[in-house]
């Protein structure tokens, strides 16, 4: 999603008021912002903590500020900085994590982003934008900067089928239909279901739900999704995030308020970062069981009946 | 308009007086940097210029100083640490036009002041930002990434004001992680760098007026809890509240003084 990235900031920094600042990331993939920007394009150095406070300032000055870094250098390193600088004051700081979840993969643990908009969101004002596709980005990058608000965008890898049509973003999209249970995943994960789910046949094939926007309380399930869960009785959540905090726990607490009435509820998410070894992003995605074989051994024996 | 000695009583005077009726500490801190706040808010800052406390529990001295300048009526310092308040125990996020950001946890003022004045520059509008950071503060490895940030920009309209009243949390700053002395520390940052008597209200002011073509950094030596003898250089002045007798001896050397 990078060069989709910076193709979406080339055009809006076109806006004199546009500032972007970078932790010393985007080698190959943001010269063209460089060179659009001058000096409105601060490479602000291995500084995370100073990068984040000053781009509040700058929001706060009437700036349109970005902020970019490997993603868990964007918001982890700098949480109080988020919090203190951007979050309480509600300045409309946009920081752009890449690789969320496990996208720098063989990297190691430090650079996974596993727990970034669960950690997030718990502040206030806070909203998170988890592109599904790589043709989201363009969407995702102008309603991010209109939000008014602090902003996180986990940007990654979008992998549908080949020849997939993409369809046009939306917070929620429904991306697979049939007969059984829904199934909802966050951010590009989704877009890995895709093919499998269509090869099932439409008595079992799930119906597969993206989710691009969050909290969920800005951003709530549409009305045909919670009625497939109701009609079910079933909801099944994947995401590339440690189950606290994520996703899964919002849908479950939204069950129970609003009265769903769910029987199987199957959560699917990253495992934490306690493995013994270290792989690409798929080899980590199936050690958590995200990967599509996974999911749909746990699914598959449920999705007729659910249905 | 310039300050006298009287001005600088009655505010000495005033921010006792809330901190004694609310019960509450950071006095000595508070009472370190008043001076110079008193300067800054009467004397120096223009509506085009900006102000960021990074010592956040300095509050008690900046509220005082914009009630000083007449930025907050006396009614608002009546409500200091009070429930309800706007004037919380270190600077709130919204609701004073005058301050910008909520500050308190250290190491955090001086990357919003950069970013301020870069912004300023960005846009290309004059006036001036000042920040006042404590000394102790400078353990914090955020400020070095400022201070990185602050001289490789040149930012000129960046002024840093050092508390440096010697004496942190829990010891001297020299004891608990000595930066001594703080000014050649911070001489390899190529600015410009002065180190003056921050109780001698001409030193503020010369330094203050100063230009320059990079950033500025003005090591203030100070002492904490200025003006009362029994909290002069005292470290538990950091925390301590004023029972009755200490404010009546307290005020009582500040009239005298």
């Amino acid at each position: 999603m990078r060069k989709q990235f910076c193709d979406s900031l080339v055009a809006r920094s076109s806006r004199p008021e546009m500032v972007f600042l970078t932790g010393d990331l985007g080698f190959m993939a943001l010269e063209p912002l460089k060179e659009a920007m001058g000096p409105r394009f601060i490479n602000a150095g291995v500084a995370e903590q100073n990068m984040v406070s000053v781009a509040a300032a700058m929001a706060r000055e009437g700036l349109d500020a970005w902020v970019y870094s490997i993603a868990p250098f964007c918001y982890a390193r700098p949480f109080e900085q988020i919090r203190n600088d951007v979050a309480f004051h509600n300045l409309p700081v946009k920081l752009v994590g890449n690789g969320g979840g496990y996208g720098y993969g063989v990297m190691g643990p430090t650079h996974h982003a596993i727990e970034d908009y669960g950690v997030l969101l718990t502040l206030p004002n806070m909203r998170a934008f988890t592109p599904v596709f790589d043709e989201d980005v363009t969407e995702v990058v102008e309603r991010a900067g209109e939000a008014g608000a602090p902003a996180y965008l986990r940007l990654g890898r979008g992998e549908p089928p080949p020849g997939y049509a993409v369809p046009a973003y939306a917070p929620w999209r429904q991306l697979t239909s049939g007969q059984g249970a829904p199934v909802v995943a966050v951010a590009a994960l989704a877009s890995t279901y895709i093919q499998a789910f269509a090869d099932l046949p439409d008595d079992a094939r799930p119906n597969l739900w993206a989710v691009a926007e969050l909290p969920l309380s800005r951003n709530p399930p549409p009305e045909l999704l919670v009625e497939q869960i109701r009609r079910s009785g079933a909801l099944a959540v994947a995401e590339e995030h440690v189950r606290c905090g994520g996703v899964g726990s919002e849908l479950a607490l939204m069950a129970l308020d609003q009265g769903w009435r769910i029987n199987r509820f199957d959560h699917f998410y990253a495992r934490a970062h306690h493995y013994e070894t270290y792989g690409s992003q798929a080899f980590l995605r199936a050690q958590s069981s995200l990967d599509p074989a996974s999911l749909l051994a746990v699914l598959a024996p449920h999705l007729k009946a659910a249905g | 308009m310039t300050i006298t000695d009287s001005d600088l009583k009655r505010a000495r005077k005033r921010l006792l007086q809330m901190h004694f009726e609310s019960r509450v500490g950071h006095i000595g801190g508070n009472l370190s940097c008043l001076d110079a706040l008193m300067v800054l808010y009467h004397e120096v800052l223009t509506p085009q210029d900006r102000f960021v406390l990074s010592k956040g529990h300095a509050a008690g001295a900046l509220y005082t100083a914009l009630w000083s300048s007449g930025r907050i009526g006396d009614d608002a310092l009546k409500t200091f640490h009070k429930d309800a308040t706007l004037l919380a125990g270190h600077p709130p996020a919204s609701g004073i036009d005058d301050i910008l950001f909520a500050t308190g946890s250290l190491g955090h003022g001086l990357s919003l002041a950069a970013g301020a004045a870069k912004a300023l520059e960005l846009k290309g509008e004059g006036g001036m930002v000042y920040c006042l950071t404590s000394d102790g503060e400078w353990q914090e490895g955020s400020t070095y990434e400022a201070m990185v940030f602050a001289s490789h920009h040149r930012l000129s309209n960046l002024k840093i004001l050092v508390d440096h009243n010697q004496l942190q949390g829990f010891g001297t700053t020299s004891e608990v992680a000595s930066m001594a002395p703080l000014g050649d520390r911070l001489a390899g940052f190529e600015l410009d760098l002065k180190v003056i008597d921050g109780h001698d209200l001409g030193a503020i002011r010369a330094a203050l007026a100063s230009r320059s073509n990079t950033c500025q950094l003005i090591v203030m030596q100070t002492h904490k809890g200025r003006g009362v003898s029994f909290m002069e250089d005292r470290m538990e002045w950091h925390y301590l509240p004023l029972g009755a007798e200490q404010y009546a001896q307290a005020v009582q050397e500040v009239e005298a003084r």
